[in-house]
């Protein structure tokens, strides 16, 4: 434990201040062999920096989702190269690099928030008094202080999410992969929740990868939209947002925010065209 | 109140077909004692009633109806009957008496406990076994499955005879029979219950580098007791079965299963149907009593009440 934690710090000096995060270069994933498999990735090359909050849009069957699990290393590239802080995604998943937060918040109905958030911490050996503290902490970051002792079915679905989000944030990983977190949720919810997320970013200078169905979402959120499109799944256009830093929800009607939004757009149709 | 209604009716109307099948059931034993106290029966001897239907018996001698429900030695007791032989024999004898019905049961109760706790403890760990190893679940499943094809009743024989060639009597052997009969809805039920996490519970398992010994314990079992305890309130009624088989063939002189079998030699169905009962209500006990046990821990663990 304490080796791995000094050579990741060792390893995180030694990268430049907006070193790539996670590089892929000619990766490619292919489900099953013969007639019946499915190309779900095909020569995907990106790039994703330190502190860069990354949305992955396009319709169901692009790889979006597939892509964050190959970082993840939930599943295993056929071919190409990936590396997450210059390691394999399976080295990087073995020093706890990364937290994951999943589309359903999937806490475990028989511990409480608290002792939710406290999972990755009891598995990954943090002391008591650690734990206590980092809880405290990261149900502060998203508003759920005093929720501590609730169990999960008091909660409503958004709150939920947000306990989800503060169990992936209560280790320190530097990267935090989001598939489509706030899809079940309504569109209210959901802007809250997105304004609260933009904070959060903003406090913690984690690099965030974010998967979405909403252009919206998408552009309000991001530094850089990744429109993907499917058959095989590939990436369409990589899109650098324009907007600042700083983005009030009603920056959503600036024709700044449009015209990405229609950049957005027209990118998935141009994709979904090749059908 | 409407519950407690409808409850009172089934009951009362299973009461009341008990009650008219002791009719056609007694008649024959009724009338036979008649004729040799002088009475005028129809028809007169017994050779001619044997093939007689109980039915056309009832209707052609209705003056003997209602000495069907106090008959000594009854092919059907009554309930009053029932219910009267079990107050005799649980209230109003001393539990240290043979005669005690509470005694009996306590002794069956015991090799039931134990049986229990090995068939338990046994089903628990082949089942964490069956799902941590594929070579287990391969070779262990197909004979737990066949294990439970053999008749009890054939098997519980072979096992004391081999046991008390070995040394072993008294308590162990019954309770390696019922234990025999509850590890198997446990095995079924755990491997079942410890499957139970999805893939998203899984995959974030793993996102944490945790051990399999972590999952186990912080995943698979919290996740694997509602599928326990269904499984254990079948094992600990099988358990019981079990033990009360395991009483048959040793000639055991004490626990319900030796009640029923001297109760058989002697024709005496009152004494049969009391430790029928008397198992039955001992069953409904242990499984309520799991039950309850279930409401604390799930209670405790947070489940929606």
């Amino acid at each position: 434990m304490n080796m791995q934690m000094t050579s990741r710090v060792d390893s995180a000096m030694d990268r430049a201040p907006d070193a790539a995060v996670i590089e892929a270069r000619d990766l490619n994933l292919v489900f099953g062999t013969g007639e019946t498999s499915v190309h779900a990735l095909k020569d995907i090359n990106l790039t994703i920096n330190k502190g860069e909050f990354v949305s992955f849009i396009g319709p169901s069957g692009c790889g979006k989702t597939t892509f964050l699990r190959c970082v993840a290393s939930l599943e295993t590239p056929t071919g190409g190269s990936l590396t997450v802080n210059g390691m394999t995604p399976e080295d990087a998943r073995k020093q706890r690099a990364y937290g994951y937060v999943f589309q359903a918040a999937g806490l475990y109905p028989w511990r409480t928030i608290a002792k939710n958030i406290k999972l990755p911490l009891e598995i990954m050996g943090y002391s008591k008094a650690e734990q206590d503290k980092r809880v405290a902490e990261v149900l502060e970051l998203v508003e759920l202080s005093g929720f501590g002792g609730k169990f999960p079915w008091q909660l409503s679905g958004g709150m939920q999410q947000r306990a989800s989000i503060a169990r992936a944030l209560a280790f320190d990983a530097d990267l935090l992969l989001m598939d489509e977190p706030f899809g079940a949720l309504d569109e209210i919810v959901r802007d809250h929740l997105n304004e609260q997320l933009l904070k959060l970013w903003a406090r913690t200078d984690k690099t965030i990868g974010f998967v979405t169905h909403s252009i919206p979402e998408a552009v309000y959120l991001s530094t850089k939209i990744v429109v993907m499109s499917p058959r095989p799944g590939r990436i369409h256009e990589v899109i650098d947002s324009t907007l600042p830093k700083e983005r009030p929800l009603d920056i959503r009607d600036s024709p700044e925010f449009i015209e990405i939004a229609h950049r957005v757009r027209e990118g998935l149709r141009a994709g979904h065209a090749h059908d | 109140m409407k519950t407690v209604l409808a409850v009172l009716t089934v009951v009362v109307t299973l009461i009341g077909i008990w009650y008219l099948a002791c009719v056609p059931m007694n008649i024959k034993g009724v009338l036979d004692a008649a004729e040799r106290a002088g009475e005028q029966v129809t028809p007169a001897t017994a050779r001619e009633r044997r093939d007689a239907s109980a039915l056309g018996l009832v209707a052609q001698n209705s003056f003997a109806i209602p000495r069907v429900w106090s008959v000594e030695r009854p092919r059907l007791p009554a309930p009053h009957q029932v219910a009267t032989e079990l107050w005799d024999t649980t209230v109003m004898k001393k539990i240290t008496s043979k005669r005690s019905l509470i005694y009996h049961a306590q002794v069956t109760l015991s090799a039931t406990l134990m049986g229990f706790a090995i068939g338990t403890g046994l089903g628990i760990l082949l089942a964490v076994g069956i799902v941590h190893s594929r070579v287990m679940d391969m070779s262990v499943m197909p004979w737990a499955i066949v294990s439970q094809t053999i008749p009890i009743i054939a098997l519980a024989p072979m096992i004391i005879v081999v046991l008390y060639s070995i040394g072993v009597q008294g308590l162990l052997p019954k309770a390696i029979i019922a234990a025999y009969l509850s590890f198997f809805p446990v095995v079924v039920g755990m491997v079942k219950g410890l499957r139970s996490p999805d893939h998203m519970q899984l995959d974030l398992m793993k996102t944490y580098f945790a051990s399999q010994g972590q999952v186990f314990w912080k995943l698979r079992l919290p996740s694997s007791m509602p599928y326990l305890f269904a499984s254990l309130k079948i094992g600990i009624a099988a358990s019981l079965v079990g033990a009360i088989v395991g009483e048959l063939p040793t000639g055991a002189v004490a626990g319900l299963g030796a009640r029923l079998l001297a109760g058989s030699y002697y024709g005496q169905t009152v004494q049969i149907w009391s430790a029928l009962f008397a198992a039955a209500i001992l069953a409904a006990a242990l499984v309520a009593l799991l039950g309850l046990l279930e409401q604390v821990l799930l209670g405790r663990m947070g489940v929606k009440p």
